[in-house]
């Protein structure tokens, strides 16, 4: 698939997902049980992301010693917690990864 | 000046407070994009077609990754199903549109601009109450655009040992630090994560994000009624 086909198809998905929500989802479709679901559906897909992209190298192996990322996501966790911000998590952990790279 | 004009205005105030983060998450996104190897113009491309930051940046991921287009796309409509339960709360106040309203809005319905007007149509009543969203989404538009033309601008001056791709999970996190002061999800992130990490190279196609978020969801679904049970 080429890329443009790529990037359409993801796009339709996305908007698809909008419209079902306002178009066609009604309150009542939804009980308690499928709610409290939903709502750890961040919980639930996030970390797919954000684990392998901490634990594990270019090449798909582990990397558990001298990984600078580990610490600065533990940081960044810390930070997050504390102060509820997106930013102030984000930069938290970049500043700390770069210092250990850069500085120590 | 009109009411409607007011109500766009007034969807521009409140939205723009949750404008800041999204600053660096379109720089992020620009510079990255290229750096994986799309080019400007597929970069922009993505902004202005998919316009969310998560499914771009999930389709980024998978992509550097290596994972057949099937993947990337199953795995961006899982990412987009969390907003199937905004679609619940939302709809009662949209039911009156007109269908053609409802096409134009669907593209502009983003997390910020739909959390800010959620609010703003429980407090008013108007038939004109639409704009707001319509206000909400169109700065949510321009900064998100603006901002990625930037960071493809930027891209091409920093350098790459500065291990930028490291921005890609933290973002990620920072999206889910609320949820980091629950039990149930704190050991739903964690199951999700082993699974991902341990999964990246046995489980085919690169579908692990997709087989870490079922089972990150049915071990939520077993633990809240654990403990319900237990009250």
């Amino acid at each position: 698939m080429s890329n443009w086909a790529l990037i359409i198809y993801c796009g339709l998905i996305t908007y698809l997902t909008r419209f079902t929500m306002i178009a066609l989802i009604r309150k009542e479709m939804f009980n308690d049980r499928i709610r409290n679901i939903l709502s750890f559906v961040p919980s639930a897909i996030f970390p797919a992301i954000i684990f392998p992209a901490i634990f594990l190298d270019d090449t798909g192996s582990f990397q558990i010693e001298n990984n600078p990322k580990i610490v600065a996501a533990i940081i960044a966790v810390i930070i997050g917690i504390s102060s509820r911000s997106i930013v102030a998590t984000i930069f938290s952990g970049l500043a700390s990864y770069w210092f250990i790279i850069f500085v120590i | 000046m009109n009411s409607k004009f007011k109500i766009f205005l007034k969807g521009i105030i409140d939205v723009s407070p949750l404008m800041i983060p999204v600053v660096p998450f379109g720089l992020i996104f620009g510079v990255l994009a290229v750096d994986v190897g799309f080019t400007p113009i597929e970069t922009m491309g993505m902004s202005l077609i998919i316009f969310g930051g998560a499914s771009q940046i999930v389709l980024l991921q998978l992509f550097s990754g290596g994972a057949s287009s099937l993947v990337i796309i199953s795995s961006v409509g899982a990412v987009n199903s969390r907003h199937l339960l905004y679609g619940a709360v939302v709809s009662e106040h949209l039911s009156d549109l007109k269908l053609i309203w409802k096409i134009i809005i669907s593209y502009f319905l983003i997390d910020q601009a739909f959390a800010r007007s959620n609010e703003y149509f429980k407090k008013n009543k108007d038939d004109n109450k639409y704009f707001h969203l319509v206000g909400g989404g169109a700065t949510c538009w321009i900064i998100w655009q603006s901002t990625t033309f930037l960071g493809i601008i930027l891209g091409a001056a920093i350098p790459e040992k500065l291990g930028l791709s490291f921005a890609i999970p933290l973002t990620f996190l920072a999206l889910l630090i609320n949820d980091f002061r629950k039990f149930i999800n704190v050991v739903v992130i964690i199951i999700s994560g082993f699974v991902a990490t341990f999964g990246y190279n046995i489980i085919p196609f690169k579908a692990y994000v997709i087989v870490a978020a079922f089972i990150g969801l049915v071990s939520a679904t077993i633990l809240t009624k654990m403990i319900k049970t237990d009250e």
